[in-house]
């Protein structure tokens, strides 16, 4: 047997530079232009004029703030909700039920889960209307500023609102590890509160696995574009949706301010996940605390009851605003204070669809190569370390949490500055490349844990019946696997179409998506427009996820061991 | 205690399994030592509960010791030395607890995969696998789904595979563990028959010691510190 950490090897040094690469090189070519460095441009001197530029600009103070504020109160609720509700309720029907609705919401697409919350909760929404005009008195929509209020509140709710579905499906996967469920029981049966119990014996088990993610979510959330940009507010804005304006700005001295700008976001990313894990030491050492004094919180019921209610308000308000979304593709006028359109018109919604066709090809195409890039790319991976005989690595697992641990638009920047200087800019493959940095890192997440679980014996049997690598890898491993590899696929191609920022800043307005397309029209008000092309970012997913349901039922029809239950 | 290469008669002719003088190791730590032969068409039954390394010493036969698990010592088979091969050249054939029936193929296509592939012509692969079904009472069970089959009838169908791979040896892993009481026997006294009517060496693993008996050949017992009895016959 070959020893097993010796040389790595060239799927995995393959993947280090997938991933490593374009970050690196686009941190690079963030920081070189912030201190006055952009030969392209004809900034060839390094200076502090951009940061001068920068700390002028007035209300950068409360863009900042406005960034770590919205984006830890989010990271933090969400993750309260779900800890919450997963204390209070796993492993009872309730629980099941509700998971049961959440796993599809996450691949909704950040854009498309926007523009609906805010169909939803609009002064003229579908909330007020439902209320209108019978108990409030309104005969036209109140002038209240819902959406984009200056505190960020609707963009935190929209935020959370699609980040607990994430952090629940993380918190899910890592119960299903052995024996998670019996300290539960332990707990409780040494007279624990199920709160209490899940917070003190079981989620230290399960915290190392939601941890990444959890910081994920932060880096994501204080540097979130899409989303802001529909529901944030506007005087001024967060501090990642005002760099992009910089960034198009036609005067390209704002391009050198931009950059800086990036640093300060990182800054502020970085900041909020400093006091997210100054909190977590502060949480464990209550916990373990409350538990050495054996308080065990027997009555648990309003906790329990919260927890569920937070839960359940989460998914209606996904499932309601993803139906409003339906609707008002198909509205053709709805007005206030009606809760239904009074007429509809589909053909309208067929035009928008003629109109945008380039932008559906292009989204189909771009989610397409690049969940077909991904997730070859892992299964190569992960074969080439199986028959290696490398176990999972820690390294590896930050390795692909990376990309997902600093503020997109931290390398974004760079790398759009560096195609540029490659006459890249503006190019499918380019476009696809970036994509790839996010889409990887969810494949190698899907894909990894389900073909760990695989049992070992099977490719036992086949290589001593005589099976090459090669032979066993395709005719056992890969059918064996084939439900995940598709589902992986789906996941994939759910991320690219979902991709906002590095479609705006590499495509240059030459590869248009129905992402961008409908943050760009959700922006301009047309609502029905918009919902169109939201509903469209929703169906590509959900095509895929339905093919990957539907190919192993057909292909293994008659194979009762390959149900559903093996994945 | 004895040492058991001192017991076991070497085989002196080349077609048998040797272990010569080979130790596994657990991160350094000796889990055991076993220096025989097991000439063909008899077995050798290595008994010890769960943590006495006897499925670390079926890897390191057959070829898949895991990293954590050092072993020193020779693997022969025939007068070829396995030791550095890799699993699918060794021709050693495995069979587990469960009988690991590949769950996306038919009953057929799971025999299918076992004939070597220099055997040409795909009449000839069908009936040579039809023919291994009817020899186990199974014909016409081509076609179905492994998972529909009894447990008794799904170790049946795997004992076939192993064998229609043509191997030089047979490694059992408790394969009869998960059987209920009525088929043990039965399915037992099948898979000892084939063995021997192909001439094979069979390495024996059991925690079971009607298993032991009933296989009739050497005993080496890890619990018992490194004792061999010798069975009747």
């Amino acid at each position: 047997m070959p020893p097993g950490n010796a040389r790595p090897d060239l799927p995995t040094v393959l993947a280090t530079g997938l991933l490593l690469g374009p970050v690196l090189a686009g941190l690079a070519g963030t920081l070189l232009p912030a201190f006055g460095y952009l030969p392209v441009l004809g900034f060839d001197t390094l200076n502090l004029d951009a940061f001068r530029q920068l700390v002028a600009t007035p209300g950068l103070s409360r863009s900042a703030a406005l960034s770590f504020g919205t984006g830890l109160a989010t990271s933090l609720l969400s993750l309260a909700i779900v800890l919450l509700f997963t204390a209070g309720w796993s492993g009872t029907k309730t629980f099941r039920r509700l998971s049961r609705f959440l796993s599809p919401l996450l691949s909704v697409p950040h854009a498309a889960a926007a523009i609906g919350l805010a169909f939803l909760i609009a002064p003229s929404g579908f909330l007020v209307r439902l209320l209108s005009p019978w108990a409030t008195g309104w005969s036209r929509p109140p002038d209240i500023l819902i959406l984009q209020d200056p505190y960020g509140l609707s963009l935190t709710f929209a935020l959370v609102a699609k980040e607990v579905p994430f952090l629940f499906l993380m918190t899910l996967a890592a119960l299903n590890r052995p024996h998670v469920q019996e300290y539960a029981k332990a707990a409780r049966s040494l007279g624990y509160g199920r709160v209490a119990g899940f917070l003190t014996a079981v989620l230290p088990q399960i915290y190392p696995l939601i941890r990444l993610p959890m910081l994920a979510v932060i880096a994501y959330a204080t540097s979130v574009v899409d989303v802001a940009e529909i529901l944030g507010p506007t005087t001024p804005p967060p501090l990642a949706p005002r760099l992009v304006q910089w960034m198009n700005d036609p005067d390209l001295a704002k391009r050198l301010m931009a950059s800086a700008g990036t640093l300060l976001q990182l800054a502020v990313s970085a900041a909020a996940l400093l006091v997210y894990l100054v909190l977590e030491k502060a949480v464990s050492a209550v916990t373990t605390a409350s538990s050495t004094r054996g308080w065990r919180f027997r009555r648990d019921r309003a906790l329990r009851g919260a927890g569920l209610v937070l839960m359940a308000l989460v998914a209606a308000a996904m499932v309601l605003s993803m139906g409003l979304l339906g609707l008002w593709s198909v509205a053709k006028s709805w007005w206030f204070p009606a809760a239904l359109p009074q007429r509809w018109d589909a053909a309208r919604a067929g035009d928008a669809i003629g109109m945008g066709g380039p932008a559906l090809l292009a989204t189909v195409l771009l989610a397409i190569a690049a969940a077909f890039a991904a997730t070859a790319l892992t299964l190569w991976l992960l074969e080439t370390r199986n028959t290696h005989q490398k176990n999972r690595s820690r390294r590896l697992n930050a390795l692909f949490f990376m990309p997902l641990l600093i503020p997109q638009i931290g390398f974004l920047f760079g790398l759009n500055m560096l195609f540029l200087v490659m006459g890249l800019n503006g190019s499918f493959f380019a476009v696809l490349l970036a994509h790839l940095v996010f889409v990887f890192p969810y494949a190698y997440l899907a894909l990894s844990d389900p073909w760990y679980r695989l049992d070992p014996r099977y490719t036992k049997a086949a290589s001593s019946l005589g099976a090459s690598q090669a032979r066993i890898f395709w005719q056992v491993r890969f059918p064996l696997l084939l439900r995940p590899v598709l589902v992986t696929f789906a996941v994939a191609a759910a991320v690219s179409v979902g991709q906002y920022l590095p479609t705006l800043l590499i495509g240059a307005g030459r590869i248009v998506t129905v992402t961008t397309e409908s943050v760009a029209l959700a922006s301009g008000g047309n609502r029905q427009v918009a919902a169109v092309y939201a509903v469209l970012q929703l169906m590509i997913p959900l095509a895929g996820f339905s093919l990957a349901a539907l190919i192993p039922s057909l292909v293994y029809r008659n194979r009762t061991a390959m149900g559903v239950s093996r994945t | 205690m004895k040492d058991p290469g001192k017991t076991t008669q070497r085989a002196p002719c080349a077609r048998s399994l040797v272990l010569d003088k080979v130790t596994v190791r657990l991160n350094g730590l000796p889990l055991l030592h076993i220096d025989c032969a097991v000439s063909p068409g008899t077995i050798l039954t290595i008994m010890g509960e769960s943590g006495s390394g006897k499925s670390s010493l079926l890897d390191f036969v057959a070829g898949f010791l895991k990293p954590d698990f050092q072993a020193t010592g020779r693997v022969l088979l025939n007068g070829r030395d396995l030791t550095e091969l890799p699993a699918q050249e060794r021709r050693i054939g495995l069979m587990f607890q469960s009988a690991l029936l590949f769950p996306h193929l038919s009953v057929l296509q799971n025999l299918l995969f076992a004939i070597p592939a220099g055997i040409k012509g795909s009449e000839l692969r069908r009936s040579m696998a039809e023919k291994a079904l009817e020899d186990v009472g199974l014909a016409g069970f081509g076609a179905r789904d492994p998972a529909t089959l009894s447990g008794g009838q799904q170790t049946r169908v795997a004992l076939m595979r192993t064998l229609l791979a043509e191997p030089e040896a047979l490694l059992l892993d408790e394969p009869f563990s998960s059987l209920d009481r009525n088929r043990r026997a039965e399915v037992r006294a099948l898979v000892f028959r084939l063995a021997s009517e192909n001439n094979l060496p069979v390495l024996l693993v059991t925690h079971d010691r009607e298993d032991a008996e009933a296989a009739g050949g050497d005993i080496y017992d890890l619990d018992a510190g490194s004792a061999l009895n010798t069975a009747a016959g």
